[in-house]
């Protein structure tokens, strides 16, 4: 009961300093995320229709999840230095597979008859994609999105390491200062505001999905 | 089931017409010559195939008429629908459309001007209604309000209110539901052909046999040329105005109308494909208006006293005395037994006449009453009841000799094989 006492004592004293890293955790996330949907959207569109290059693309952006995150981190180091460049960067990377993998999946599990339909009705496959593909994939694809969202903004607490912004700020310096008075008290802001960004995400996706996906299509996907 | 007027052309004149009723089927269903899809030698051969999928196809579809392609799985058909609308590209032969030939234009802007509907409908799952039957409109560049009040036009055309539908989505609809708006969709832009893939194929039997006829009603004010792909003889029978059967790699092993390829099936192929159902099904494109009626048959008012129905039956040769009410309307069955043993006036007499046809049911209508009937006939009435005369056995028999008859003397006089009326296996 103290623990949790003294840290309600540490997060009211400093609100706008939390404040702060909190903001600088949710852009870092924001424009990772933007990012990270454009291209993987562009590529999925690009590689849907490919067996080939489905493969390749799915491949790639496997390798570099699976990469171990202190590692991903350090690798841009000498390229971009330290700071919020290399952890934009590194985070992008991550954001990728979840989002480039739903809009494959998406795109292609289009009912084929719907496929015909609209090609029978003389639709361009570009006015399909678009129409018809596209549309229909969404909420699928929003699922990816909100998926490797969620992951971006635990993962990211790590671009601290390298001089990033963000609330990673209060875990490496409870970390420093473990069995030191305020330690603990740090971590758990750190991890506690984290999950409460977390949350906040999550919320704003179910409103983005109620607003851009008809009624017919709400049950399933996101 | 035929078009009336059709079935009146083709067998107006009776027994005596012989040649003179040929030479009328020899036409168009519709009476109208201009053809309005024409394909000529077309012939589709996938890549890396060694055999063709579809082997030099002819064939023309004359304008307001329904042709059906039908022939067992794997034959090709759905294949040779898809050509006329390029969704399949031929590998050779040309595709001739309202007199253009649609070969080589833009595919997707030939396809705007083709309605097209499948077994599995495919209504877009993320638009209302309203918005699947715009989607031609709109790709044709129409106008909101020009758009909206088509909209409402074929929501009513295929029988369902606008008000009711028009916000909804498709996964709100029931099976027959989303069929009709598939075809109202495909009607959107009102185009003048029509391509249809087994449309009724995935709908229960009671459902199917209402859109069909539904859409048979819809079809005798639209007029519309429809090519109508189907594996169902029977379905085929009832929705074409010609028939193609088509057997491997689509070849044509008759093509006719579907009062003569049950009456004179061209071949053995033909004849198996058709099925022992054929005759059945022949007296079901006939109807009881267009036949022969026996008018000899014993029939009293029942009125007249037993002693005169007496003499009526026993100077006949038959069996049983058909009595009339006050109305003329058929009301009794009586035998000479009936009459012998008892008392009862004639119109509580013997037994009640239950087999009875309009003048608008079919033949076969008829002999299913006439085998649930005492007398062994049908009765036919006029559209107010009143009594018209007797179907018997017989009556039935007459009508399937004549149907041969004249199948038979048209394919004498047209033995010179004729792209329009008969193709032979090759």
């Amino acid at each position: 009961m103290d623990g949790i006492q003294s840290w309600v004592e540490f997060v009211v004293g400093r609100p706008g300093e939390i404040l702060g890293y909190t903001i600088e955790h949710a852009i870092l996330v924001a424009a990772v995320m933007a990012s990270a949907a454009f291209v993987s959207i562009l590529v999925g569109i690009a590689v849907h229709e490919s067996m080939a290059g489905r493969s390749v693309a799915l491949s790639v952006a496997g390798v570099l999840i699976t990469l171990p995150s202190l590692a991903l981190f350090a690798i841009f180091i000498p390229v971009f230095g330290l700071g919020w460049t290399p952890s934009f960067v590194a985070l992008f990377l991550y954001a990728l597979l979840p989002i480039l993998r739903n809009t494959v999946v998406g795109l292609n599990e289009v009912d084929p008859a719907v496929l015909e339909s609209a090609k029978g009705m003389g639709l361009s496959s570009r006015q399909t994609l678009v129409k018809v593909k596209l549309p229909l994939a969404w909420p699928v694809i929003l699922t990816g999105i909100r998926v490797s969202t969620l992951f971006i903004t635990g993962v990211a607490a790590i671009a601290k390491l390298i001089g990033g912004p963000g609330l990673g700020h209060y875990i490496r310096e409870g970390q420093t200062r473990l069995g030191l008075p305020l330690g603990m008290e740090r971590l758990w802001t750190g991890v506690v505001f984290i999950v409460l960004l977390a949350l906040a995400f999550d919320a704003f996706y179910l409103i983005l999905n109620r607003l851009t996906t008809p009624r017919s299509l709400r049950s399933r996907g996101g | 089931m035929a078009e009336p007027d059709q079935t009146t052309e083709e067998s107006g004149g009776g027994d005596a017409g012989g040649p003179d009723v040929v030479a009328a089927g020899a036409g168009t269903a519709h009476g109208s010559d201009e053809i309005m899809i024409e394909l000529q030698e077309v012939t589709k051969r996938y890549p890396g195939s060694n055999e063709d999928a579809i082997e030099s196809l002819t064939l023309q579809v004359p304008k307001g008429e329904i042709l059906v392609l039908v022939g067992p799985s794997g034959c090709g058909k759905s294949t040779a629908l898809r050509l006329i609308n390029r969704m399949i590209e031929p590998t050779s032969g040309h595709i001739i459309f309202d007199g253009e030939d649609v070969t080589t234009v833009d595919a997707d802007h030939l396809r705007r001007r083709i309605g097209y509907v499948i077994q599995q409908i495919g209504l877009f799952p993320h638009r209302t209604i309203a918005d699947n039957i715009a989607t031609v409109p709109r790709l044709s560049g129409w106008d909101k309000q020009r758009t909206d009040a088509r909209v409402d036009e074929l929501l009513e055309t295929v029988g369902m209110d606008p008000s009711m539908y028009r916000d909804r989505y498709p996964n709100e609809l029931s099976g027959g539901q989303a069929q009709r708006i598939g075809v109202a969709r495909a009607l959107g832009a009102d185009p003048l052909v029509m391509l249809m893939d087994e449309p009724f194929g995935a709908i229960d039997p009671i459902t199917r046999d209402r859109l069909q006829n539904e859409f048979l009603r819809l079809q005798q004010e639209l007029r519309k040329t429809i090519v109508f792909v189907t594996h169902d003889i029977d379905e085929a029978i009832k929705m074409g105005d010609r028939i193609a059967i088509l057997g491997e790699r689509s070849r044509i092993a008759q093509f006719d109308t579907p009062e003569r390829i049950l009456a004179a099936p061209a071949n053995d192929f033909v004849e198996d494909f058709i099925g022992s159902g054929a005759t059945l099904q022949g007296l079901s494109l006939e109807r009881v208006r267009d036949v022969q009626l026996n008018t000899d048959y014993p029939v009293v008012r029942h009125d007249v006293g037993v002693t005169e129905a007496q003499r009526v039956l026993e100077t006949s040769s038959e069996d049983w005395l058909l009595v009339l009410d006050d109305d003329d309307r058929p009301a009794r069955w009586v035998t000479l037994d009936h009459l012998d043993r008892t008392d009862k006036r004639l119109i509580e007499n013997g037994r009640k006449v239950t087999a009875l046809a309009e003048p608008e049911d079919t033949l076969r209508d008829a002999l299913e009453e006439m085998l649930l009937s005492n007398a062994g006939a049908t009765v036919a009435i006029d559209g107010r009841g009143k009594y018209h005369g007797v179907i018997e056995l017989e009556t039935l028999m007459n009508v399937l000799q004549r149907m041969r008859r004249e199948a038979k003397a048209h394919y004498a006089r047209h033995a010179e094989p004729d792209t329009d009326d008969t193709s032979v296996d090759a």
